[in-house]
């Protein structure tokens, strides 16, 4: 047995409190941002183990852990950090498994201040206990350590699930349902598993092989998996119930179609949607388009200007970045404090080069005579009464447009339902937005049998969210296999 | 991967393949696509389906080669495999009783065009197929073309076959001739489905057309393939394939297809002369992934009979 398995016999003395306290946070070890906006290998490093244990150190223990109780799935945090504390990192990543099954992708891109770590008592001092990071930590440790313990599965139910959709949701709702003991198969409409972790977030933020070594654990755990199926297109939802059997459902096919700005020029050359400039980029490997077919227009020394605010908005600033952009330019309409991109994010892009045009928005495009695009023209705004979800609205200043110059422009500013599945399930009813309806706790939907989950439910949201709708849909579809089956 | 079952050479750079893909041909109807991948570093796209059988679980496609992976493709033959194939896409063709209509297509647009005529004559129609050629070489289905419709006219660009002229000019004929239409399809390239629009569209005959726009995955999550349709931004994958042609704006269409134009021409031109290296590497890929889906195929019977 090497060093690293060692049982946690290692027994650290707890510090006293007001020595812990007087621990700063570990900082997290990155690429420099003049190399790193140039590549696109992982800009965080990963903490060290013995960072990891001078971080885990930190935590004072709470009685009332608001770390936990900001967790939208409840992980056990208090005690995750205290078995890193004394050294057991495998132990503290088997803790993480039982309320997440991806750990190593939520350390990674979960919005952790406003999630666990704003719910740190330390933070409202000071810093709090890099929750995240230590994640990452564990779960990178557990794969390298090669001592990935599987979970037992139970013995054969005879029942079978089909799941629809290979994202964050798809993938914790197959891990926990085949170890219930149930026949589980994963429906993915692209030819790679992983959904929004392979074409959405970019590889610099999260490395397609995680995804892919998790992917390959619910395989080993017996998961089956069909890529190239379009439910809804190649196969129904009733089909799949009544012609192959399948029991039960999980509809999980995440946030949909990118939504647009509806001003004039949105279709000249150059303009895309996020989605679209992610996905030629992160699943067809755009970037290096020596060895890959996929094109995209070369954004080497020019204007790129990207519009909106979110995560997906900021995942493409950096990546036009990376492919070369002279300028890299994120518009958003509010200001730098409404913008509901990961605090880390934020970080990152100024660091690496990107300009923040806040308070901004475009409302039109303009390009040449053969319909490349050559600038946005835009207007400045300033922030009004809030609105309904208390942010302060913005409101155009009359008379202060002005003009833009960019060859590539990126619309980042959201996603509508996609129809496919609810246009050929008639009976699975749908709210005002073409959202499918489902409970918030069992994730039942309409339609007998048929649980959903995800951003298909919520509209777009976090990747830990969607997890969180994946397990308490494998609770609730075990519940209802094993029961008499009642649906009200 | 998809097994192609048979590849045969119909045209001048024309070939048409049956592939083994049960699911897709359980579902296509008239006027859907297919998205395909060739290799792992390969593009998505788009292709039309020509007919399927849903017994022996295979779909036929009709390819000609206009850039790499078109090229690619058609130098595969009988037995070799297809990397990814997803589909059928798109809404099929909307099949009524109009009474007299009128398919124009132009070469392989013929292939996406045939099942919807089909379909369209079975429903009732008095259909009327013109089919267009740059010259004889080039015209492919006559005889599923002729058994599709009740008249049939060929035209090409040089007079090679059937009459010269373009597919317009024997739609203007019959027009002028006083024949009454009451539905039209145009399948083919952008400009020939922009000059059908603008004979139709001002005697208000109801038209569609297929737009062939560039695509990535083909289920409407990236917005790359839309179109506008008079103000209106349409998604070609999900709202499409065919739209009214009085409403399409062609010269967007254009324009956007025009988008990687460069890129394309250098991924040909190098692939043409490097045809023999490409496609040894590309069986070799398939090859090794054929064997390992045969691995995990036997890894699962082995569990199979396990709990048995």
């Amino acid at each position: 047995m090497s060093e690293d398995n060692t049982p946690p016999t290692l027994k650290i003395k707890p510090l006293p409190m007001r020595e812990r306290m007087k621990i700063i946070r570990t900082i997290m070890p990155e690429r420099d941002p003049q190399v790193r906006s140039r590549n696109f290998e992982e800009v965080n490093l990963g903490l060290a183990p013995a960072d990891a244990l001078t971080e885990a150190s930190r935590c004072i223990e709470c009685a009332k852990p608001g770390c936990v109780i900001e967790c939208p799935v409840g992980v056990k945090i208090k005690e995750v950090v205290s078995l890193i504390r004394v050294g057991d990192y495998l132990g503290a990543a088997t803790k993480m498994r039982e309320d997440n099954a991806l750990p190593a992708i939520t350390g990674r891109v979960c919005p952790q201040e406003n999630q666990c770590e704003g719910g740190c008592v330390l933070g409202k001092k000071g810093s709090p206990v890099a929750i995240g990071n230590l994640e990452r930590f564990i779960a990178d440790y557990e794969r390298t350590s090669g001592n990935l313990g599987l979970p037992a599965i139970a013995p054969a139910t005879g029942k079978s699930i089909a799941i629809v959709g290979s994202g964050p949701a798809g993938l914790s709702a197959a891990g926990d349902l085949v170890q219930k003991g149930h026949r589980v198969r994963v429906f993915e409409a692209l030819h790679e598993l992983g959904g929004v972790l392979v074409y959405g977030i970019p590889e610099f933020r999260l490395p397609k092989s995680i995804v892919k070594t998790e992917v390959d654990n619910l395989r080993r755990m017996g998961v089956e998996f069909e890529t190239n199926v379009v439910v809804g297109k190649s196969v129904t939802v009733d089909e799949l119930m009544n012609e192959e059997g399948y029991d039960a459902i999980f509809v999980a096919t995440g946030a949909g179609l990118p939504q647009f700005l509806g001003v004039p020029g949105e279709h000249f050359n150059g303009v895309y949607s996020a989605n679209e400039f992610l996905t030629r980029v992160n699943l067809m490997r755009a970037y290096n388009p020596d060895e890959y077919d996929e094109p995209i227009y070369d954004c080497r020394d020019r204007d790129v200007i990207v519009v909106g605010g979110g995560n997906t908005a900021m995942d493409a600033v950096r990546t036009a970045r990376r492919l070369g952009a002279r300028s890299a330019t994120l518009v958003y309409r509010r200001s730098k404090t409404e913008m509901p991109a990961r605090l880390e994010e934020v970080h990152h892009a100024e660091a690496e080069g990107i300009e923040f045009r806040m308070l901004t928005n475009p409302v039109e495009f303009i390009g040449d005579e053969k319909g490349w695009l050559t600038g946005a023209r835009c207007v400045r705004m300033e922030l009004g009464e809030p609105d309904a979800d208390g942010r302060r609205r913005p409101v155009p200043i009359t008379g202060s447009e002005f003009i833009l110059p960019a060859s590539v422009a990126i619309i980042g500013v959201g996603t509508t339902a996609n129809p496919l599945i609810q246009s050929t399930t008639p009976d699975l009813k749908t709210n005002r937005r073409n959202y499918i309806v489902a409970d918030p706790e069992t994730t039942r939907t309409s339609k007998r049998g048929v649980f959903a989950g995800g951003d298909i439910v919520t509209g777009g949201a976090t990747v830990i969210l969607a997890m969180g709708a994946g397990r308490k849909a494998a609770r609730a579809i075990h519940e209802y296999l094993v029961s008499d089956g009642t649906w009200e | 991967m998809y097994k192609i079952l048979e590849a045969r050479t119909v045209a001048l750079n024309i070939k048409q393949f049956v592939i083994e893909a049960p699911r897709i041909a359980r579902k296509q109807q008239p006027g859907q696509f297919i998205i395909l991948r060739l290799h792992e570093k390969g593009e998505r796209i788009p292709l039309t389906i020509k007919s399927s059988n849903p017994d022996a679980g295979t779909i036929t496609i009709v390819v000609q080669s206009v850039g790499k992976t078109t090229s690619m493709l058609n130098c595969l033959e009988a037995g070799d495999s297809i990397l990814d194939i997803v589909g059928p896409l798109g809404h099929p063709s909307e099949i009524q009783n109009y009474g007299t209509a009128i398919i124009l297509a132009g070469s392989v647009g013929t292939a996406m065009a045939l099942p919807t005529a089909h379909a369209l004559k079975q429903a009732g129609n008095h259909v009327i197929f013109i089919e267009g050629a740059r010259s004889k070489q080039m015209v492919v289905f006559e005889e599923e073309v002729r058994q599709a419709s009740h008249e049939t006219y060929l035209m090409t660009d040089d007079g090679t076959y059937g009459e010269q002229g373009l597919v317009t000019n024997k739609l203007n004929g019959l027009l002028d001739a006083g024949r009454h239409v009451d539905f039209v399809l145009a399948v083919g390239p952008v400009p020939m489905m922009r000059a059908v629009a603008r004979v139709t569209s001002p005697l208000a005959i109801k038209t569609m057309v297929s737009l062939n726009s560039i695509m990535v995955d083909g289920t409407g999550m990236c917005g790359g393939c839309r179109v506008l349709l008079g103000k209106q931004s349409k998604f070609a994958c999900v709202d499409g394939p065919e739209f009214d042609a009085s409403q399409v704006d062609f010269e967007v269409l254009m324009q956007r297809n025009a988008m990687y134009r460069d890129k394309e021409c250098q991924s040909s031109k190098q692939f043409d002369q490097h045809k023999d290296e490409e496609m040894t590497e590309l069986r070799a890929e398939l090859a090794a992934k054929l064997g390992a889906e045969r691995n995990i195929r036997t890894e699962l019977d082995a569990k199979e009979k396990h709990y048995v």
